[in-house]
């Protein structure tokens, strides 16, 4: 459904990535995981086509979109929905413009537009009186939930990119939107990207997972397949996650009830 | 050798610039002349940009218009020829000054504005969701300014010159210009082919303000230090363009009108 093959990419004389492969197949979530500038944005950017690749193609359902002429890259984009870091809502909109914007676009009737809207909303938790707020007036998890009902509005995608999805939340706001893209992938088979340098993320929510370290793959598998891995690069990265997994556990009878003296 | 060679890297950065702005220029235009055209977005920059100017354009042209005249009312009344004002205040301000003070007023108001608007826009990744779904954002941000500034400039540059030449005869008055002769030399200069002159400019100051701000907006990078020095060069690259815009257009006038 989607596959990079041989992607490199450059900006002016910075190489982002080299050679980037990878796969993911229908209703599967990939996670691309890596340490802030190993280049994991570029790849969502350069998947909706806001960005040409160097060399090596980028496959949209058995279509390279490297070689499609611009309209028909238009038309693509319209079977994908994109989660931006930080949501990137229309802070000149509202709530429900933000999520109605495509179907505005279409120019759908108004009532038809509402009631999406609302349905929408409820789909990622909101309520319906938030419809009439600016971005600006919502928290940043809130904000998130209507980056991604606004996604979902746009014209039903089949797939789904989420950019760093929970960078700045708080833990409980970010489970929530964990909990929401696996429940969209369980309750809906869209097939999703999400990139983000949260490792307990990539593992509650990764298919399967892509490492990469300064623009290169250096781990492709499954989440178990990930723990295991012996490469020194991903024991470093994973290791405050494992450090963090241990010292919770080392705590978690004090911390049980009756568990403490 | 290196001061040499830091020049001619300088010079191909100033080319490349120009020629980015130039294809920039270019598509603002195609955007601005093929549909589809989004109506309420022009609806709202012709108000933002005509009723939001329209108070500053009017202050200015006031007070510039009597600056002006009192200059020209005394060195005229030295030649022995006051009622000569109407006719003076006429050619400068509605050939000149008045069209060049709109346009500054006014670029300076909306290049900022615009630049600040876009260049936010683009550092916090709206302008890459608009294309994201499918929207063209020459068509929904640029061409709207293109339009709206094209409405809406000759309509304050009018505005403009009528209240600089008013203000002229008020300044007049005190120096025994009567309105009767003050009018009879507006009227007669006041022709057809003046006012086109006068029209004309606005036209290229609106394509030259909004690829300005657009340009600089969208290509703001580095936060909000550099959506704040994108704007100010935006506005200080409007300003001096209008005037050297200001320049060609008179030239090209002058040499097509045979005066």
């Amino acid at each position: 459904m989607i596959e990079f093959r041989n992607v490199t990419f450059s900006i002016g004389d910075n190489t982002i990535l080299i050679n980037v492969s990878f796969r993911v197949t229908k209703g599967q979530t990939r996670v691309i995981l890596g340490p802030s500038g190993s280049g994991k944005s570029t790849i969502l950017r350069l998947l909706m086509g806001l960005w040409v690749p160097d060399s090596g193609n980028i496959f949209v359902n058995e279509e390279d979109i490297t070689r499609v002429a611009p309209e028909r890259l238009r038309e693509i984009r319209r079977s994908i929905g994109i989660v931006f870091q930080h949501g990137a809502l229309f802070d000149s909109m509202t709530v429900g413009e933000n999520i109605g914007y495509t179907m505005l676009e279409d120019k759908h009737g108004e009532e038809e537009i509402e009631e999406k809207v609302d349905k929408y909303l409820t789909m990622v938790g909101l309520d319906h009186d938030v419809r009439d707020r600016l971005p600006d007036e919502l928290s940043g998890g809130m904000q998130r939930r209507v980056a991604i009902a606004r996604a979902l509005a746009a014209r039903d995608p089949e797939i789904l990119l989420y950019d760093e999805p929970t960078t700045g939340l708080d833990p409980q706001s970010a489970e929530r939107i964990t909990d929401l893209i696996l429940g969209l992938r369980d309750r809906m088979g869209k097939t999703s990207i999400m990139v983000t340098h949260d490792i307990a993320d990539a593992f509650k929510v990764g298919d399967r997972i892509t490492v990469l370290d300064r623009g290169i793959v250096v781990f492709e598998g499954t989440p178990e397949e990930l723990n295991r891995a012996g490469d020194p690069f991903i024991a470093e990265f994973l290791a405050p996650f494992r450090k963090a997994v241990a010292a919770a556990r080392r705590r978690e009878p004090m911390t049980t009830p009756g568990g403490l003296p | 050798m290196e001061a040499l060679a830091a020049v001619g890297n300088r010079v191909r950065r100033v080319l490349e610039i120009v020629q980015d702005m130039t294809l920039f220029c270019v598509s603002v235009l195609r955007s601005a002349f093929f549909p589809p055209y989004y109506r309420h977005e022009i609806v709202e920059q012709i108000h933002f940009s005509l009723i939001g100017s329209l108070f500053i354009v009017m202050f200015t042209a006031l007070v510039a218009g009597q600056a002006l005249a009192i200059q020209l009312a005394r060195e005229l009344a030295k030649q022995g020829a006051k009622s000569e004002l109407g006719h003076f205040m006429v050619i400068s301000s509605v050939r000149a000054l008045g069209p060049v003070l709109t346009g500054i007023v006014v670029a300076s108001r909306m290049s900022a504005g615009i630049t600040a608007e876009l260049g936010a826009m683009k550092s916090s990744d709206q302008i890459d969701a608009l294309v994201a779904f499918g929207t063209d954002p020459m068509k929904r941000l640029v061409a709207p300014r293109m339009i709206g500034l094209w409405i809406a400039l000759p309509v304050l540059t009018v505005i403009g010159d009528t209240l600089n030449v008013i203000g002229g005869g008020f300044i007049g008055l005190g120096y025994h210009v009567t309105f009767q002769s003050y009018y009879n030399g507006v009227a007669k200069y006041l022709t057809p082919v003046n006012i086109l002159v006068g029209m004309i400019k606005p036209i290229f100051f609106a394509v030259l303000i909004t690829t300005v701000a657009c340009w600089k907006g969208f290509t703001a990078a580095g936060g909000a230090k550099g959506v704040g020095a994108a704007t100010t060069e935006s506005v200080v690259i409007s300003s001096v363009g209008i005037l050297v815009t200001d320049f060609i257009c008179t030239k090209l006038i002058f040499r097509v009108l045979g005066w």
